[in-house]
């Protein structure tokens, strides 16, 4: 049952990516975008991490995805990907490259094994994450929220400015 | 209960399914939101890896993955909207000024 699961989503996440690259509609795209990151939300819930499936949908699916969209429907582009390739010979290039990367990777995960056993999973829950993240990692996350701000300061003073 | 080294290989390949987005689009929207691809992909491996080891702290590196992430994707689309207001277009290609 577990396996089904896992691969029905893979199928979804591989597929709704394939349809990010292929299609020259960006809304197209930032529409796979979506599914694409609730998959993931969904093969969180099935590695027991349920909290950050929560926050994966919220964050990236309710807040990130609305932003592309938004952009989107105020930049109106479409125009960009027609016409002339003027750089044809690498983009094809491109393609044995990322194959070449992809080989690479899986000689490597081929080729080491995960030391000692595997141990229970931790439960994923907001009480389990909440411990490690308030003790372990306090200063990281007190940094976190230096970042934000600094995004937020960065983004009004990109957008405010008269042009 | 699925091996996690099946999570990391599909973590492998939308990783590299990204990278091919970043290389062959020429709309920054979309090379955007492949490099969220990849993000994502990474964040499917660190939990992985932590539910393998069973410790939280994969799942703590996913969290702040996530909220640098929402910074980029912030300061990114505010970046191409400034581009887009001075040039009106929107081509990477086109975006060469700073080219010797």
């Amino acid at each position: 049952m577990s396996f089904v699961t896992f691969f029905v989503l893979a199928a979804l996440a591989i597929g709704s990516a394939a349809g990010l690259l292929l299609r020259r509609n960006p809304i197209h795209g930032a529409l796979f975008l979506a599914v694409n990151l609730g998959t993931i939300a969904a093969l969180f819930l099935t590695l027991r991490a349920e909290f950050l499936a929560a926050v994966q949908v919220i964050v990236y699916a309710g807040a990130i995805a609305v932003l592309f969209v938004f952009a989107i429907m105020v930049l109106i582009p479409g125009k960009e990907e027609t016409g002339p390739d003027p750089l044809r010979g690498q983009r094809l290039l491109s393609i044995p490259v990322v194959a070449v990367f992809l080989a690479l990777v899986a000689i490597v995960m081929g080729s080491a094994t995960l030391a000692g056993g595997a141990r229970p999973p931790v439960p994923g829950g907001a009480d389990a994450l909440g411990r490690v993240l308030f003790t372990d990692y306090l200063f990281p996350f007190e940094v976190t929220s230096v970042l934000l701000l600094a995004a937020i300061v960065g983004v009004m003073a990109l957008t405010k400015r008269k042009a | 209960m699925v091996p996690e080294s099946y999570y990391v290989a599909l973590s492998a390949i939308l990783f590299s399914m990204g990278v091919l987005g970043v290389l062959i689009r020429r709309d920054p929207l979309v090379i955007f939101m492949s490099i969220e691809l990849m993000l994502n992909a990474a964040n499917l491996a660190l939990v992985a890896f932590g539910q393998r080891h069973g410790t939280a702290e994969g799942q703590a590196l996913v969290f702040f993955v996530m909220c640098v992430a929402a910074a980029e994707v912030a300061v990114g689309l505010a970046i191409i909207v400034a581009i887009f207001r001075q040039r009106r277009r929107l081509s990477v290609d086109e975006l060469s000024t700073l080219r010797g």
